[in-house]
């Protein structure tokens, strides 16, 4: 696994003296089979539990269905089934993170379903390493990068190209 | 200068919109020869505020065009010119002319144009030719002038000096030389010495007062109107020279000439507030070479058109004018609204709730609903505008196409008050321009031909806007030619649309006119016939939910009509059930709903099954496939068939159950989504459940389905192909 030993972690701004060069962007990240992955705090507005929601037709599988966020009707994307990796049931702990994202630009409202949310970090972005060159990996497009947080690999990903449908 | 005059651009530009239409309107009404000093005043008006925004705002380009306009116009309306018709053609060319110049400021393009220039000089022949009055043309040369000194100033460093002595008021007029500074250091490297001569004893001294002046040495670029424009706001409450150091010219605009310009800037502020209520009146008193036939009620606003070549505008925030009595009935609601809440709060806040407060709930529950179908409707009222922002485009377009056709037509305008939603009146118009060129080009006959054939001269083409339910109708009459059945059946045999052999109704054959690449007329003009048209205006038109029609008697004339719904914003829909999931289907499209009688229906291979109905054949569309629904009732004989019109085309689909009939506020799907073929967008139900609404002709086109005639059955044919 190609990791960068010099990424930062800033999780006690007092005791953190590097933090001062180094811009710090907060991330928030979620589990998804067993993985943890990071998506920028800025992006997110708020975060759901799994509801029934309606379905589009014709659709691809990954894209759940619209739920009625205070009258805006937003599309929710199962980020497993996006990812390919295997689907599970939706349980109690399944949630929605709802994202603006901004695609073609147009600013848009999307849920992502992920298995649970995790922590809030501080992270130097360009601490982060690209993801690696070695073989063939399909979700290449849509990780911005891995990051060392407490001896855990983070994976950083790319919502505009995850979310551009 | 620290005040950002961009934010008011967008009320500029509407308000030379609404100038521009009120100027060609009574161009329109002018009579060469038989001038109406009422009608030539009006149109000054419009063209001095124009000038004056343009001016205020530095748009050169047009504030100088304008400015000879103002002129010729100045001159006639004195009654030292004729008004010749030269005179009413060139000032609607130039009215177009600034138009897009107007256009081009939207779209943060170069105002200038050859066109401008063009018309520009064939004004200046007119006036140069044969100037009656001297100061008028004096005026001319002097903005010429000033032009040539502004080109000049280029790319010469020019040191500058500057004397700016304000009036002791000037911090109570909201002024700040400070700023000032900052701007003159914008334009280059200045130098700025205060006077403390006029000073006063500190006892004498009020903290209000300005008693400062200053002497700035600039050495900039700049020209004198660079720096003029820098103290554009404070002119009238200071004194300020400008001088050219090193250079002969002198340019000193003291006391005398702050004083003049001042003034004119002042009637131009009052002059352009006064124009806007007199608008109104003007676009009212609007009495065309048309015959009104219903007395008109004063628009509550005038029309703010957009030009027919309109390009795609930068900002998309307009802006409405909405009339008082529509925002004081909104007020009413709202209060009514705060009063029934008080009422429920009652209620809701008693210690103790039993049956005997029911009844009251129920009122108040009643009124609650009550309330918020009135607040909705007043709501949506404020979008609606009448429709002759529309109609008033069309007087110019006559004119200016039978010129070029060398036909004599009038033009009635009926059921102008007629009000409709905004979004739907900016899309119709250009459908309708079409087919009023159409019915010009090709309705109509010549002068000639129409005595031959035993009518008067004049050709007639009416339009007529009435509401019928909750749609509004809008025709296109014309007492022409008529369509020529022969001649359509003809070329769509020519074109493949239908085979030789098939027999249809005259309607049937006047509907062939939409179809794509259809076109009958035997030369080509630049006005229509080009094949493209009639296709686009009925996608047009379909795509804001409505339909046109065409009905003719041959000999006597053609009617189009256009079927639109008032609002796009809300929807009459039946519900309907697909196993789990519930379908809003637009209640326009539907027919009628039947329980299939499984005796009538045919297969006829491929897959598809189609339900005798009466002496037609419905091709049947089931919901769940088409959907993928795996939970739904497959069943013919469990379900419920729908059956839907769209393009002409009857289409049964096959649902679960069907639930409520009701109004949905259309919510957009590609809002956050993107476009989902078969579904036209969301709404959200009573439960905040959100539900799909089925759009008829992307779900007939999903379904590859071909047009299903009376007599030809053909199914196989994807619309792609017909396309």
């Amino acid at each position: 696994m190609a990791m960068d030993q010099n990424a930062t972690l800033a999780d006690e701004p007092l005791n953190d003296l590097t933090g001062e060069q180094a811009e710090l962007v907060q991330y928030l990240t979620f589990m998804m089979a067993d993985e943890e992955y990071g998506i920028e705090i800025l992006s997110v507005q708020e975060i759901r539990g799994w509801e029934p929601m309606t379905v589009i037709p014709n659709q691809p599988d990954y894209v759940k269905g619209v739920i009625n966020l205070r009258g805006t009707v937003v599309p929710v994307i199962d980020l497993r089934l996006r990812f390919g990796l295997e689907k599970i049931d939706y349980s109690d702990l399944t949630v929605v993170v709802i994202v603006k994202v901004l695609i073609n630009d147009n600013e848009k409202i999307m849920g992502i379903v992920v298995d649970a949310v995790s922590d809030v970090y501080n992270l130097d972005k360009d601490a982060a390493s690209k993801a690696p060159e070695v073989g063939e990996v399909e979700n290449k497009p849509f990780i911005d990068g891995l990051i060392n947080v407490d001896e855990k690999m983070v994976v950083l990903l790319d919502l505009e190209k995850i979310l551009d449908i | 200068m620290s005040i950002d005059l961009s934010q008011f651009y967008e009320v500029f530009i509407d308000e030379s919109f609404e100038g521009l239409e009120a100027m060609e309107s009574e161009l329109l009404n002018l009579e060469p020869g038989d001038v109406d000093s009422e009608i030539i005043n009006t149109i000054f008006r419009a063209a001095h505020s124009i000038k004056g925004g343009s001016g205020t705002f530095g748009f050169m380009a047009i504030a100088d065009f304008t400015h000879v306009l103002e002129t010729l116009l100045d001159q006639i309306r004195n009654g030292e010119r004729e008004l010749e018709s030269l005179h009413v053609d060139l000032l609607l060319k130039s009215v177009d002319c600034l138009r897009s110049m107007l256009n081009a400021i939207q779209n943060d393009e170069p105002q200038e144009s050859e066109e401008a220039e063009e018309l520009r000089k064939q004004f200046q022949a007119i006036l140069d030719g044969k100037s009656h009055d001297e100061t008028a043309s004096d005026d001319g040369e002097s903005s010429a002038g000033a032009e040539a000194e502004n080109t000049n100033g280029g790319d010469v460093i020019t040191i500058w000096d500057i004397k700016f002595a304000p009036e002791p008021h000037l911090f109570r007029t909201g002024n700040e030389p400070l700023f000032l500074f900052e701007d003159l250091q914008a334009l280059g490297e200045i130098t700025v010495t205060a006077n403390f001569e006029k000073l006063p004893e500190l006892t004498d001294l009020s903290a209000e007062d300005s008693y400062l002046s200053w002497n700035i040495t600039l050495d900039s670029k700049a020209t004198a109107d660079n720096i003029k424009e820098v103290f554009e706001w404070v002119e009238d409450d200071a004194e300020i020279v400008i001088k050219k150091v090193a250079q002969i010219e002198d340019f000193d605009f003291g006391f005398d000439e702050t004083e003049q310009t001042s003034t004119e800037t002042a009637e131009d502020t009052t002059e352009s507030q006064t124009e806007a209520p007199a608008a109104p009146e003007t676009s009212a008193s609007n009495v065309q070479p048309i015959k009104t036939e219903k007395p008109k009620a004063p628009s509550p606003a005038p029309a703010k058109s957009k030009p027919a070549e309109k390009s795609t505008t930068k900002s998309d925030s307009t802006s409405i004018r909405v009339g008082t009595d529509k925002i004081d009935s909104l007020i009413n609601m709202v209060g009514e609204l705060v009063i029934t809440q008080a009422m429920l709060n009652e209620l809701g806040e008693a210690d103790e709730f039993d049956a005997s407060k029911l009844t009251a709930l129920r009122e108040g529950l009643a009124q609650l609903s009550h309330n918020t179908r009135d607040l909705q409707e007043s709501v949506m009222r404020i979008r609606m505008l009448p429709i002759s922002f529309v109609f008033s485009r069309f007087p110019r377009l006559v004119r200016d196409i039978s010129q070029k056709l060398d036909k004599q037509v009038e033009l009635k305008l009926l059921g102008e008050q007629t009000e409709l939603d905004k979004t739907v009146m900016e899309k119709i118009s250009d459908p309708m321009v079409h087919l009023v060129r159409n019915s010009l080009d090709h309705g109509l006959e010549s002068p000639d031909e129409r005595i031959a054939n035993g009518k008067g001269e004049t050709g007639t083409v009416t339009l007529n806007a009435y509401h019928q339910g909750g749609n509004i109708i809008i025709e296109i009459i014309d007492d022409g030619r008529g369509l020529n059945t022969a001649k359509i059946k003809q070329k769509a045999i020519e074109n493949g649309l239908i085979e030789a052999d098939e027999e249809l109704t005259d309607d049937e054959i006047n509907e062939l006119i939409f179809r794509p690449g259809f076109s009958t007329a035997d030369a080509v003009s630049d006005l229509s016939g080009r094949g493209v048209g009639m296709d686009v205006v009925k996608r047009n038109i379909n795509a804001l939910n409505g339909t046109v029609e065409v009905s003719s008697v041959p000999g006597q004339g053609s009617t189009f009509t256009i079927r639109l719904p008032l609002t796009l914003a809300i929807l009459d829909g039946q519900l309907v059930t697909v196993g789990q999931n519930v379908y809003i289907v637009p209640l326009v499209s539907i027919v009628e709903s039947l329980q299939i009688d499984i005796s009538k229906v045919n297969s006829v291979g491929g897959g598809l099954d189609v339900l005798r109905l009466r002496d037609e054949y419905i091709p049947i569309m089931r919901l769940y496939e088409m959907f993928g629904h795996e939970d739904a009732g497959k069943k013919l004989e469990d379900g419920l068939l729908v059956v839907v019109e769209s393009d002409n085309e009857k289409v049964g689909l096959l649902v679960d159950d069907l639930l409520a009939q009701q109004q949905f506020v259309i919510k957009s799907l590609e809002a956050n989504y993107k476009k989902v073929d078969g579904i036209s967008g969301a709404t959200i139900l009573g439960d905040g459940s959100v539900s799909l609404i089925v759009d008829i002709s992307g779900l007939i086109k999903l379904a590859g389905l071909k047009k299903a005639g009376r007599q030809g059955l053909d199914f196989s044919k994807p619309v792609s192909e017909a396309v």
